[in-house]
């Protein structure tokens, strides 16, 4: 994100702005809540959840939704092949950021995980593969120490091993609790890349709703091949903070799946019922 | 106002001596070259070759100006990716003549706008990380003012990091800090001494490994004050990273980065 020096993006004195940024909030929230019917983002149809199936599309104008790594890896990787690396990873405080444990304590009850990525080996339609799988619904996906050293330690496996990796990205970007330190995991994991890659090794990233910020600024855009999810919102600077610096209305379509495309950034847009098969293509193709 | 934000209000000063006057302070026959040979040339970003002390150099960094005119013309030192791909291509240069890299780093951050995301800002800022990680030859960072974000952090994946004693690095300005983490931007004096943004703060966090001291008067006053340590600095520490194998150097640099993390297992 590219604050810097810039006093004025948005005013935050008064109750106005903090129920638009409630507003905000809600309109952005990604996930189905419980309950019987679920309210579509995108189409704002009202969906009897039980229509919904394990690919978490709208049943009525095919958005896709934001998915947790199990509900990816049920849908991606061969039954039962997937083998967790590091689970018991969490965060510290490095920043000493006032009530960041609390912080995460709520995060991990959302989301049911240590951390905002998930990490392993599995089969994808019997090759093997180093799957890193990111979530959005912990932090947004930010990506502090236990995001890049998973991932770090994920591409070194593969490194070591001599597999091919797939990383699935969602995040807003690096975390801001944890400071300086974050913003070194950008680093760290494209040095990491940077040997898979030297090794010949294969690297497919799947760009999902959303990717922004230090993610795509890192590994997010350098995958051998990128694939993304329709529509997903992918792009480096936040759209609030453009706005605030251009005064300008943006284009229709601007930073989503479809804008990278033509805009020579991804390689493919999949639908998400076609990403175990291309995946498993694409693997079949530089296995030897 | 408190330490960390007199700091911030230096390292921003529009009087600030610039990258232009750093490479001509500190080099002898610096050639500026242009554009990144895909789009643009990006203002923002000013580099060539130069020698220090007999050495040929490649020297890369981010521009500001001191008038409205100057800063126009370099977009306020917010670089769009073909400031990051010139960057790039001259680091490469420098790779496959032997000539070590120094860049300096000034910036408030990449450039938001419609047409940097058109032409792929995050994309050419993950590639600057990625390649110089790998550059086969020796990189040395300067933080002279600013440093924002991955837009500064594009230019710094180097073997040792520098910065003057009113240089800044951080994840997002303060301001940003406080808007987005608090909803309240009168706290940004707080956000900035939590931050750790100051060169001292980076230094105990094995980010920067070196503190060149300004002048009293204030570094616009007396640029050789700071430049005469930089000089010394590279006097000593040029040698010895260009007498490191290749590998031994890469490996070192990988083990720098590679470092950076607190967590629990």
């Amino acid at each position: 994100m590219n604050l810097f020096g810039k006093k004025n993006y948005f005013s935050l004195d008064g109750n106005e702005d903090k129920r638009k940024n409630d507003r905000r909030k809600k309109r952005n929230e990604p996930s189905i809540p419980d309950g019987m019917w679920i309210k579509c983002n995108t189409c704002k149809s009202i969906i009897y959840k039980k229509e919904v199936t394990e690919y978490k599309l709208c049943p009525e104008c095919d958005a896709h939704f934001r998915m947790s790594p199990e509900e990816r890896i049920a849908i991606t990787c061969d039954e039962g092949s997937f083998t967790e690396l590091d689970s018991g990873m969490k965060p510290k405080n490095p920043m000493r950021y006032p009530g960041y444990d609390e912080v995460i304590e709520n995060a991990q009850k959302k989301a049911g995980i240590p951390e905002a990525v998930v990490t392993g080996h599995a089969k994808i339609d019997c090759y093997e593969v180093v799957l890193a799988i990111m979530d959005s619904h912990f932090m947004m996906g930010s990506m502090g120490s236990v995001v890049g050293e998973k991932v770090t330690r994920a591409v070194e496996y593969a490194t070591e091993y001599r597999l091919p990796i797939v990383i699935f990205t969602t995040s807003g970007g690096a975390r801001m609790q944890e400071g300086i330190i974050s913003l070194m995991q950008m680093a760290k994991v494209s040095s990491a890349l940077a040997r898979h890659d030297e090794a010949g090794l294969l690297y497919v990233t799947v760009l999902t709703d959303p990717t922004t910020g230090g993610v795509t600024a890192s590994f997010g855009m350098l995958g051998d091949i990128i694939l993304a999810e329709p529509k997903a919102l992918i792009g480096f600077a936040g759209q609030r903070v453009i706005q605030a610096t251009i005064h300008q209305k943006l284009p229709e379509g601007f930073q989503r799946a479809e804008f990278q495309l033509e805009h020579g950034f991804a390689d493919r847009i999949v639908h998400r019922k076609k990403i175990r098969e291309e995946l498993a293509t694409i693997l079949k193709l530089h296995s030897s | 106002m408190n330490d960390t934000m007199r700091k911030v209000a230096i390292a921003r000063k529009i009087a600030r001596p610039n990258t232009k006057e750093f490479i001509e302070d500190i080099f002898e026959d610096f050639l500026e070259f242009h554009g990144d040979r895909l789009y643009a040339d990006d203002g923002a970003v000013i580099g060539g070759i130069a020698s220090f002390e007999g050495i040929p150099v490649t020297v890369v960094g981010i521009q500001k100006g001191h008038d409205l005119e100057e800063n126009v013309k370099c977009n306020f030192g917010q670089p769009g990716p073909e400031g990051y791909r010139k960057a790039l291509r001259l680091m490469k240069q420098a790779e496959k003549f032997k000539r070590p890299v120094i860049t300096f780093i000034n910036t408030a951050g990449a450039y938001p706008g419609i047409g940097a995301e058109e032409r792929g800002q995050g994309e050419a800022i993950a590639r600057n990380l990625k390649d110089m990680s790998n550059l086969k030859t020796p990189v040395i960072s300067i933080f002279t003012g600013e440093g924002g974000s991955g837009g500064a952090l594009a230019l710094a994946v180097a073997d040792t990091v520098w910065m003057l004693e009113n240089g800044l690095f951080s994840v997002l300005s303060p301001e940003g800090f406080a808007s987005i983490l608090w909803r309240d931007s009168s706290r940004v004096e707080e956000a900035a001494t939590l931050m750790k943004m100051t060169a001292k703060d980076l230094m105990k966090d094995r980010i920067v490994d070196r503190i060149f001291y300004e002048p009293k008067e204030g570094i616009e006053n007396n640029l050789k004050f700071t430049t005469d340590q930089i000089k010394t600095a590279l006097r000593e520490t040029l040698p010895e990273l260009r007498g490191l194998s290749i590998e031994g150097l890469l490996g070192r640099r990988y083990k720098r980065f590679r470092q950076y993390g607190e967590f629990m297992e």
